[in-house]
């Protein structure tokens, strides 16, 4: 069996809150106890809601900030708790494309300027050698070289996203998390992206790891999906069965809440909100809003993964109905 | 006589750079008690043109070409501001796409709920009513929209409501005025998708009930399909193709608004591939000549670079503005 | 290209705004008169205060426009020869100001934790006493001149850049384009000195062009009070500090530097103004 790219275990990340007169220290739970893997060449979507966790994740896998708990393997080496400097060179094999273009850009440097920072800083390419390099990845995400020296308030969404991908394959990562890359973009424009991604990936030999909020993107773009619900994986499993048949109460209740290109089609709404992350209901967290509710949700733990379903009822329902 | 009609209404706006031509001849009409969608992508100018009709937009930079919107009879674009004053949230209402800019961080719901309906009696002349009468209003509005505890929400600020709530919230000062026109411009874009769903069933939900107008503007094609009749596909400025949601979906004839439609990736079909529209959206100070969409059009021959095609009926209820299509 | 759109941008604004203008037109003569000032003046050597007891106290005329002193020298020479200290003086408390507390105010805003509390405590302390009083306290102790005044006057602004950068340093922390230069690997100096500094230095050069017409003034009172540049220095309070004692009779003698002061600093502030609608990028929808 391979060793996977990246693999994640037990993971917990947790922020304290500002003391208030009237209320003790409180933390919030961004992450709890999530165990991820990724395979070489694997396309991994992770879904969920605002508050769901899953930006946290990413910058959790990223190392960007250091988990609470846990554990995070690439490649074979702990990074778990390597300090700034250790990581740096790994910098260089994980990447990240943002959600917005926009903010994504410094708007004082030029387009070219930007594509190059990462082989400046981690020094693989100088002079004219790094201005071909430059050249040769705007040409790999189809921008020409009259936008080498634009700067981004002359862009457009889609020609920025373009730049900020262009970036991230700089230093020849080996995984590319990409933070929900389309949402801010025209979806006229977005399929010419998730295209080039597509076509990135297999020539590169990339592994994406993709959040995305949009469903029908990520049916699209990945074969493996994970949902998230405040700050857990409640269902994990293949595209087809995560999305086609979808198990866990949640992820039906997102599926059913998409409108779909049929007139009149009012979706079904789940009742009420998810809750505040720092007030969370005892139990399975997403019991308050749950058709399938029984006693045993409301207490005790949030039930765990179990064979990529995190929902006693449900699970035994199935065994039931095999037996 | 249509509740709302806007005649060959062109806006341009004035900037720094040169005059962006935002809205070449739109014309639209909509009847009470119906429900339009206009869909359309960045610049098509739609945001610009919901907010033409209650003036919102600033004069300069925005400046009306021509043409005309007519509301109930009356040229909202030449009405006199204190007129204007009775129209807004009155008989039109509007609703924006990011609930938490348009609620004032420090006060209360309750007062920013009576500050509104206070305001709609103000514009008619009307003399101001106790606190009381104006607080119990509020509740009834807040529990019309399907919020629970609305005396609890009263007393509440909007940084301790979710996104979903203060979107109602926005919802309930709209109707506060009993209008005959809501207008919604991207009014679930900033929420979540079982937000969403919830709040396109309480807007569908209302308009039943109350038999509002409707018009709803979304770049995604899926929300419009599912709250409106009746749809306007807009590109650069100009409706390119105007049908009932079902044909349009079904049949839709303007090279955009079916390009448009490829685009979207189908959640219970992963087999069809979207596809996307090559070129990019035409820069407003100098759009092209003819038909606007001709540059990225395959279908693009002489007469579109030189005339721009009008809206022409080829099917009973739909319009198209496109030269190669035929009724 | 995106330097010369910013300039017609600028010309664009300046056009637009008469106050903008008014300011640029007001600065743009101090720095002519302070650049071309001793080739101008009418009386060199009046500069320097040469002594002309015959010439004493005479009121405006052809031969001397602003009038005479009380040693006979010619007002307009003097106040000429003053802006060209006052400027540098201005300018130099200024950047001098703004080095030491931009640096220490992006380093508070991105390091944050200790760091940051160390620098903002410090901050507090400077900011807590008040500006005149410190400034007066200082040269008291150094002994007076313009180079005390000046050091005195640093010590008191310099906090201001402090909390001004600190705080856009803060705002630019959070943005996604900061992010992605961590990913790429870059070291935090790296990311302070070419991704926060750039961003946050326009509200600071809007203060600095205000700052510069309010260290002027604040030079002037000083040597108003007799605690800035020593006589026989044109310096603008030091005149108009001598000439209280000849008002009302020979007007002349405060009215000119007073409205000189009056002018410079009404230039900076107007231009600060103007400054301020251009590279705020908000107000680029023109």
């Amino acid at each position: 069996m391979t060793v996977p790219l990246l693999d994640a275990t037990g993971l917990v990340k947790t922020y304290a809150l500002p003391r208030t007169a009237f209320q003790p220290a409180r933390r919030l739970t961004a992450v709890a106890h999530v165990d991820l893997s990724l395979a070489r060449g694997a396309t991994l979507g992770l879904v969920g809601e605002s508050g769901c966790g899953k930006s946290t994740l990413a910058r959790l896998l990223l190392r960007l900030t250091p988990p609470s708990a846990g554990r995070i393997v690439f490649d074979d080496q702990d990074i778990t708790n390597l300090a700034e400097a250790s990581l740096r060179p790994l910098r260089r094999r994980l990447q990240l494309v943002h959600q917005n273009p926009s903010a994504a850009l410094d708007p004082r440097l030029t387009a070219a300027a930007a594509v190059a920072e990462p082989l400046v800083v981690q020094r693989l390419a100088r002079g004219t050698e790094l201005s071909d390099r430059v050249a040769q990845l705007f040409a790999e995400v189809g921008l020409g070289p009259e936008f080498l020296r634009r700067y981004p308030h002359e862009l457009s969404g889609g020609q920025k996203q373009r730049v900020c991908i262009a970036r991230a394959l700089a230093p020849e990562p080996q995984l590319l998390v990409l933070d929900e890359p389309t949402s801010a973009l025209d979806v006229s424009v977005q399929a010419q992206i998730l295209d080039m991604l597509a076509e990135l990936r297999a020539r590169r030999g990339l592994t994406y790891l993709f959040i995305s909020h949009n469903l029908a993107v990520v049916r699209q773009v990945c074969a493996e999906v994970a949902v998230m619900y405040l700050g857990r994986i409640v269902e994990q499993g293949s595209a087809e069965q995560v999305l086609g048949a979808p198990r866990h109460p949640y992820t039906q209740a997102l599926l059913a809440s998409v409108p779909r290109l049929t007139a009149g089609a009012v979706p079904p709404a789940t009742p009420s909100e998810p809750p505040n992350p720092a007030a969370l209901p005892s139990g399975c967290t997403f019991h308050p809003r749950c058709r399938r509710a029984e006693l045993s949700c409301h207490t005790g733990n949030p039930p765990p993964l179990v064979e990529g379903l995190a929902c006693p009822p449900v699970a035994l329902s199935i065994c039931q109905t095999r037996a | 006589m249509s509740l709302l009609e806007i005649r060959d209404y062109r806006l341009a706006f004035d900037t720094f750079d040169g005059t962006l031509h935002v809205l070449d001849g739109i014309d639209l009409s909509l009847e009470a008690g119906e429900t339009l969608g206009i869909v359309g992508e960045t610049g098509c100018g739609k945001s610009v043109l919901a907010r033409s009709l209650l003036r919102l937009n600033e004069a300069p930079p925005a400046r009306v070409v021509s043409g005309a919107i007519l509301f109930e009879g009356q040229d909202v674009l030449s009405l006199p501001e204190k007129a204007m004053r009775r129209l807004r949230g009155r008989r039109i209402a509007m609703v924006f796409q990011d609930p938490a800019s348009y609620l004032n961080p420090l006060l209360t719901i309750g007062t920013q709920m009576e500050d509104a309906i206070r305001g709609q009696e103000a514009a008619l002349g009307q003399a101001r009513r106790p606190h009381r009468a104006l607080r119990s209003q509020a509740a009834e509005l807040l529990a019309s929209v399907g919020l629970a505890e609305p005396q609890r929400l009263l007393a509440s600020h909007p940084h301790q409501l979710s996104g979903g709530m203060r979107q109602r919230v926005l919802i309930a000062m709209a109707l506060a005025g009993s209008p005959t026109l809501l207008v919604a411009d991207e009014p679930t874009t900033a929420l979540d998708v079982t937000v969403q769903a919830q709040v396109l069933a309480l807007i569908a939900g209302l308009v039943a009930e109350r038999g509002l107008a409707l018009m709803l503007i979304s770049h995604d094609l899926g929300v419009v399909a599912a709250s409106c009749a009746r749809v306007a596909v807009m590109y650069a400025g100009t409706v390119v193709e105007e049908a009932s949601t079902a044909q349009l979906l079904a049949n839709p004839r303007h090279p955009y608004a079916q390009g448009l439609i490829a685009a979207v990736p189908d959640l219970d079909n992963p087999a069809h591939k979207p596809r996307g529209i090559p070129g990019s959206i035409p820069n407003l100070m100098t759009p092209p000549t003819g038909c606007r969409f001709h540059p990225r059009c395959a279908l693009a021959s002489e007469i579109c670079c030189s005339t721009k095609p009008a809206l022409r009926e080829i099917a009973p209820a739909h319009g198209v503005a496109c030269h190669h299509a035929t009724p | 290209m995106a330097a010369s759109r910013r300039m017609r941008l600028a010309a664009w604004h300046f056009r637009r705004s008469f106050a903008s203008s008014l300011g640029l037109g007001l600065v743009t003569a101090i720095v002519l008169l302070a650049l071309l000032g001793p080739w101008i003046v009418p009386y060199p050597d009046h500069a320097a205060g040469s002594v002309n007891l015959t010439g004493k106290l005479q009121s405006p005329s052809a031969a001397h426009w602003f009038g005479t002193d009380e040693v006979g020298n010619d007002i307009l020479t003097r106040v000429i020869i003053g802006a060209r200290l006052s400027l540098l003086v201005g300018i130099g408390i200024t950047f001098a100001a703004a080095a030491i507390g931009v640096p220490l105010g992006i380093l508070a805003g991105t390091a944050g934790g200790r760091v940051r509390e160390v620098i903002m405590r410090l901050t507090d302390l400077f900011l807590s006493v008040p500006g005149l009083v410190l400034a007066i306290a200082l040269v008291a102790a150094l002994g007076p001149g313009i180079v005390n005044a000046m050091i005195a006057l640093v010590l008191v602004w310099w906090p201001g850049y402090v909390r001004l950068a600190e705080s856009k340093a803060l705002s630019i922390r959070e943005e996604p384009f900061i992010e992605s230069a961590r990913v790429a690997g870059a070291p935090s100096l790296r990311i302070l000195w070419r991704h926060v500094l750039p961003n946050s230095i326009s509200p600071i050069i809007v203060k600095m062009s205000m700052d510069i017409g309010q260290a002027i003034l604040a030079v002037a009172s000083l040597g108003f009070i007799g605690l800035g540049a020593k006589p026989p220095t044109p310096e603008w309070g030091a005149m108009i500090s001598i000439a209280r004692s000849y008002l009302p009779d020979w007007w002349w003698y405060a009215i000119y530097p007073g409205a000189f002061i009056y002018a410079s600093v009404l230039g900076f502030n107007l231009l600060g103004d103007g400054l301020r609608d251009i590279l705020d990028p908000r107000s680029h929808r023109g």
